[in-house]
């Protein structure tokens, strides 16, 4: 589905990519660990052209992408959660959804499936996203990601600061996204997230990705958790 | 009652109320709504750009005039009929504001602001250059036969109060409908974050200069209708004070509100009328109001009562 080949990317003269290649297939969970630092969102970034490669290339499903202007790259079918869930505050559940609607997807089709898949914002149309708690947010932030109707969906630390019930949740729509033929790529931090979630992990380390693993081989134990991720 | 019966009952009951006055007001009051009206319709334009879009520009005085003169000129000098001129105006509002949204757009926060003075300037020059044709600061009155549409005389107040009125309505129902769609929606996504809009696949340049087109039309439309009922076109109307005041009208009434436009041109045309009346230093009067305003309603007269209790208004 998406293949990143050698490419190299950064913020003005600092490079935080260098020569990392990285390949997502489609109906799998790619998790990507690695220190802070290491390039994990950064990599995000790259394929969905917010921070400009610099060498090598970004394809999805063949379509070469690392030269399209960022608002081009939604339209393809790549739906990105940041960290941080970044919410229209200011704008209903409602509003936030129709706004994740307008560019892709299938409208009231896609709204209605989006609902089912987090039936507690259904029952929270009208009220301010701001308002919401933090879990209720990333479910938001997730959903109007999912109104694009994505080939690819990356999600860049779900679970960050979620209870255990809302981890569970994530957890299980990314599963069923999978199970549907969707390619994820997720940056996580929690081993036992990642344990549960994961088809393949790649750990990076220095701005590429230097070593993937299939997850059924891991364990909590795995050395590759202490050689890159430091737990 | 639903929330878009709400709404659509309190715009109504403007307009009715508005209609009323036109009745009842004296006739000081009443000319002076009928210029509020069309101030209103120009600070609806500005909160277009700035109070949905987040574009803060000082440059609107280019669009208003660019409207004033659009008909004013066709008028004086090439003898159109009031109706073409009308049009003339409307557009070259909405064209000068594409334009220069093609250039000033690269820019963005203060980079903006001072790009469109710049502009605003340049246009306000010009005018002054062309002192042949345009009469410069003295400015020129549009004779009242060549004001006349199809036997409609706008030269006497109560049609010119109706015409005024008719504007307004007309205005504000596309400033509704255009805030409550899709465009409107986007816009306001971009005023809250860019890169995020980015995300979901939207063009923050392309929005951003629909938004300042449709507040230049705005403009325009307010510029040329001026000169079509008051009848006097001149340079003042180019000036930075008129890319100030709509910026003034739309945080007293609340920016991203679509009635704070209007009743913030309303206080603030009626606090300089009585402050000047007391006072030469009115103006000091009108920045106490204004800090009062920033300190305990910073989000304008409208845009608080959304806050605390109208969650509704749009």
């Amino acid at each position: 589905m998406l293949e990143i080949a050698d490419i190299a990317a950064g913020y003005g003269p600092v490079r935080v990519l260098e020569g990392l290649s990285l390949k997502v297939p489609a109906g799998q969970v790619t998790c990507v660990m690695g220190r802070n630092g290491a390039g994990k969102s950064t990599m995000l970034k790259a394929v969905m052209g917010l921070v400009r490669v610099e060498a090598g290339t970004v394809a999805l499903e063949g379509q070469r992408i690392e030269r399209l202007e960022a608002h081009r790259v939604p339209g393809l079918g790549i739906g990105y959660v940041p960290q941080g869930r970044r919410l229209f505050g200011d704008m209903t559940v409602a509003e936030n959804i129709a706004i994740g609607l307008r560019t892709r997807g299938r409208g009231a089709a896609t709204r209605e499936r989006v609902l089912d898949l987090f039936p507690r914002l259904r029952e929270r149309l009208g009220q301010l996203s701001r308002t919401l708690s933090g879990g209720e947010q990333q479910m938001l932030a997730v959903a109007r990601a999912l109104c694009l109707e994505p080939k690819l969906l990356m999600l860049d630390e779900p679970t960050e600061g979620l209870q255990p019930s809302m981890i569970a949740l994530i957890r299980e729509v990314v599963l069923r996204l999978r199970d549907e033929g969707v390619a994820v790529l997720l940056v996580e931090q929690r081993v036992d997230a990642v344990l549960a979630m994961a088809d393949r992990v790649a750990f990076m380390t220095g701005g590429h990705v230097a070593e993937v693993v299939p997850a059924p081989g891991l364990t909590p134990e795995a050395p590759q958790f202490v050689r890159y991720v430091g737990v | 009652m639903s929330d878009t019966g709400r709404i659509l009952s309190l715009h109504l009951a403007v307009l009715a109320a508005l209609l009323g006055l036109h009745f009842v007001a004296p006739p000081y009051h009443h000319a002076n709504l009928a210029r509020v009206m069309v101030l209103a319709v120009y600070a609806m334009g500005y909160n277009i750009a700035f109070g949905y879009t987040g574009l803060l520009s000082l440059g609107h005085a280019l669009f208003f005039a660019a409207g004033l003169y659009g008909t004013g000129l066709t008028i004086q000098l090439a003898g159109w009929p009031a109706g073409p001129a009308l049009i003339t105006g409307l557009l070259a509002g909405a064209a000068v504001a594409g334009g220069l949204g093609l250039l000033a757009l690269r820019t963005a926060g203060v980079s903006f602001m001072i790009v469109t003075l710049m502009f605003a300037q340049a246009g306000y020059l010009t005018i002054l250059y062309f002192t042949g044709y345009t009469r410069g600061e003295e400015g020129f009155v549009l004779p009242a036969a060549a004001r006349s549409i199809g036997g409609l005389d706008p030269t006497g107040e109560a049609a010119r109060y109706l015409l005024a009125l008719a504007l307004f309505a007309v205005a504000l129902a596309v400033n509704l409908g255009l805030v409550r769609s899709g465009l409107g929606r986007v816009m306001v996504a971009i005023r809250e974050n860019e890169e995020r809009s980015r995300m979901l696949g939207y063009d923050p340049f392309r929005v951003k200069l629909a938004a300042l087109a449709i507040s230049g039309l705005y403009a325009g439309a307010a510029g040329a209708a001026w000169g079509w009922l008051f009848g006097y076109v001149g340079a003042g109307f180019a000036t930075i004070q008129y890319s100030i005041l709509p910026l003034l009208y739309v945080l007293l009434g609340g920016a991203g509100t679509v009635l704070g436009p209007f009743l913030g041109a309303l206080a603030m045309f009626y606090l300089i009328d009585i402050a000047s009346g007391l006072t030469d230093a009115y103006l000091m009067v009108v920045g106490v109001a204004l800090v009062v305003l920033v300190l305990f309603a910073p989000k304008g007269i409208l845009g608080s009562l959304r806050e605390r209790w109208l969650r509704w208004l749009p």
